[in-house]
């Protein structure tokens, strides 16, 4: 298939990009799986295609990926599963650690660690795969779902993860990202973008998580100061599953029915969603709140744009301290937007997304009993002044849109 | 085995003097190809593997990985008239062509054969399956499950990483390195009876050896476990390993406290933090994610990743025992 594309190719660059000799390898389900697709992607050269037939592959051990632009393709996320309910070794279902690698059509299912990780894999897209954990939200499922970490071209497009107990969808330490067409669904966080620049989450559909989508920057990580990302088009509706992540995680803290959350970072825009059903907040704005020592680190959000968007029924359950005088003070519900009062506010300008409420705390790491929650009326958004340095392009680069069609 | 192999460790050095024409094969160490089997280069003079070839000198490591508790016997090849480098106290610099062997031995069976080869290109890690009647080992480049007795009579599915997984843990900055031998964590008279053969340019000068795994309770606790933590977690967890994005730094030279997990928070640990907030809560090891990780087996949480498959109670006993002492 591939080389017949190959040959028939008019775009002279795809020909240069694809070695001569590219080749398919078929990897059919049945009797030694395991070492039969292993091998395959080991003894894959550049260029060359994995090709994995329909159906259901038990597996013992996780797979991995370290030749570069190398694609692994099955015949459809529900139709080529690899299943990982006996996984006895590895931390992950797949991971890839070479670059230009594509992944797509196939799914991988109750991984016990993360379901694929791609790590220093620069350039990777996601396309058409699903990572589920069957039983539901558990403790006891992996934490990340599609994880691809320290990678600079990120492109993850029509993906479909749930259960994870962590983040479904996890883009860490990395830039230049798009998640985009993407289904998060029962997961603790539905998409987590951490300590990561130039992102775009757009047109996702992000429900019964705990938090729909997040974006930190947290302190003592080997890559830090996160930020310029753009939240748009996103559907994030009825975050309401309990927080089921071990306690000593970041996401533990996480508030159950959170829409979307950003933490510290510098210059997001969350633009255009549509948000319902998300009993704590629809959008809250925070400063990291756990102690710390990195010097490197500023904990407080900065240039944050809240433009446009559309809320249903949010803040009627919240998961907060004082729960029930909040709800009697602001009428029955809060308003969809909470700031915690640290850092600078977030912007939004005239129209009922200003429409917010503060907790006003004295300081970063205060104690939320410190809180003096009051109604707050978000300042008017200022555009960036003429002869500012303009920021970088967010998301993934654009050639490697090229890859969703071959 | 095993006395035949501490009668070769003593001879080790001095076999490199003879000067014979090396039965190793060269071009299969430095060729292109993956030999099919560990015969095909030539290290040893015998189908079992324990009479080892000229050029190839047995070594032992103070500390060394646990693997399930496998004997390991290590072995390093230098081709004709070359040399390793000494790099100070850590790892010997190995020209390309030399080779290291590593053979996991569990009571009188071989299970696999490890080797590094030094190739033009850079080093390539290749496992090796002996058969059932040990006198063959087989290339697994996908790797395999071998059911097995441990040491202590556990009866386990041991697993023979595959050609990628054998980089996971040999990856810096991503490319293929051998883990070992460093200075610091070798005899020193074997270091020394190496370089009087004219197989290493000079004797390192190491300032802080580390422990004798066996003779750990005359060492200093902290000593005991950055040693163990060293051999065992820092391949990965270091700058440029595959678990860099942990930030936790598990190298024996690494002194900052937070980089070697004490009171420092976990990223991206999953569930593999339990119910913990800090990697290492000093004084309190049973509150401490390392330790939770280093006695699990459930995937996900158990760390390392690879190689183990049940839980080492001596090194969790010494890693315990330094937490505890920690303030």
């Amino acid at each position: 298939m591939r080389m017949t594309r190959t040959l028939i190719a008019p775009a002279l660059a795809l020909a240069i990009a694809t070695p001569l000799h590219a080749k398919t390898i078929e990897v059919a389900a049945g009797d030694g799986a395991q070492t039969r697709l292993q091998e395959a992607l080991i003894v894959a050269q550049p260029g060359d295609v994995v090709s994995i037939g329909a159906g259901r592959f038990a597996l013992t051990d996780g797979l991995s990926l370290d030749v570069a632009n190398v694609t692994v393709r099955g015949a459809g996320m529900e139709a080529t599963v690899l299943d990982f309910t006996t996984q006895q070794g590895a931390g992950e279902g797949l991971l890839v650690t070479s670059d230009d690698v594509t992944l797509r059509d196939f799914a991988i299912e109750n991984p016990h660690g993360d379901g694929i990780k791609s790590k220093g894999a620069d350039r990777i897209v996601y396309y058409r795969t699903r990572v589920t954990w069957t039983g539901g939200p558990k403790e006891t499922n992996g934490a990340y779902g599609i994880y691809p970490v320290e990678s600079t071209g990120v492109l993850i497009d029509g993906v479909k993860v749930s259960g994870a107990s962590d983040a479904g969808i996890y883009v860490g330490q990395s830039k230049d990202i798009t998640i985009r067409n993407s289904i998060a669904e029962g997961n603790v966080a539905g998409i987590e973008i951490e300590n990561s620049r130039n992102a775009l989450v757009l047109s996702n559909y992000v429900t019964r998580n705990t938090g729909g989508i997040l974006v930190f920057d947290l302190p003592a990580l080997p890559v830090m100061g996160g930020g310029n990302v753009m939240v748009g088009g996103n559907l994030v509706v009825g975050n309401d599953t309990p927080n089921f992540a071990p306690k000593g995680n970041i996401v533990a803290s996480v508030r159950r029915g959170t829409g979307i959350m950003v933490m510290a970072n510098d210059h997001v825009e969350v633009i255009a969603n549509q948000l319902d059903a998300n009993p704590t907040a629809q959008i809250m704005v925070i400063t990291y709140p756990l102690p710390f020592t990195d010097q490197r680190y500023n904990p407080v959000p900065r240039q944050i744009m809240l433009v446009a968007n559309s809320f249903g029924r949010g803040g009627y359950d919240p998961q907060l301290p004082g729960a029930p005088a909040l709800l009697a003070a602001f009428g029955g519900s809060l308003p969809p937007i909470l700031w915690d009062g640290l850092g600078e506010p977030p912007q939004a300008g005239k129209s009922a997304n200003a429409n917010a409420w503060s907790l006003n705390l004295p300081k970063q790491g205060a104690d939320p009993a410190q809180a003096r929650p009051a109604p707050f009326h978000l300042p008017d958004w200022v555009p960036t002044p003429p002869g500012a340095a303009p920021l970088p392009r967010k998301g993934a680069p654009e050639a490697l849109d090229a890859r969703l069609n071959l | 085995m095993k006395v035949l192999f501490a009668a070769l460790m003593l001879a080790g050095a001095a076999v490199t003097t003879a000067a014979p024409p090396s039965g190793v094969r060269d071009a299969a160490v430095i060729g292109s190809a993956f030999p099919a089997t560990l015969a095909e280069f030539g290290f040893f003079n015998d189908a079992s593997a324990s009479r080892p070839a000229v050029g190839v000198t047995p070594y032992r490591l103070n500390t060394p990985l646990w693997s399930d508790g496998a004997d390991k016997h290590r072995f390093l090849y230098l081709p004709p008239g070359a040399r390793a480098v000494a790099q100070g106290e850590g790892l010997l610099e190995l020209p390309v062509g030399a080779a290291l062997i590593k053979t996991f031995v569990f009571g009188p069976r071989k299970v696999e054969t490890r080797v590094l080869l030094h190739r033009a290109e850079g080093w390539v890690a290749l496992p090796y399956q002996w058969n059932e009647a040990q006198t063959e080992a087989r290339l697994v480049i996908a790797g395999a499950r071998v059911s097995l007795t441990t040491p202590t009579g556990q009866a386990i599915s041991y697993a023979i990483p595959n050609k990628n997984q054998c980089k996971e843990c040999h990856a810096l900055a991503g490319a293929v390195v051998p883990i070992g031998p460093k200075a610091r964590n070798l005899d020193a008279a074997w270091l020394t009876a190496l370089h009087r053969a004219g197989r290493l340019d000079t004797i390192p000068v190491v300032a802080r050896r580390v422990p004798v795994w066996e003779q750990r309770a005359k060492a200093p606790i902290a000593a005991a476990a950055r040693g163990y933590l060293d051999a065992n977690c820092a391949h990965c967890h270091n700058p440029a390993g595959s678990a860099s994005n942990s930030g936790l730094d598990l190298r024996w030279e690494q002194s900052d406290r937070a980089a070697i997990g004490i009171a420092k928070r976990p990223v991206a640990a999953g569930r593999g933090a339990g119910t913990f907030e800090y990697d290492i809560a000093p004084g309190d090891p049973e509150h401490s994610i390392l330790l939770y990780r280093m006695r699990s087996l459930e995937g996900g949480v158990a760390m390392p990743e690879l190689g183990r498959a049940t839980v080492d109670e001596a090194g969790v006993a010494t890693v315990r025992a330094w937490i505890a002492s920690l303030r």
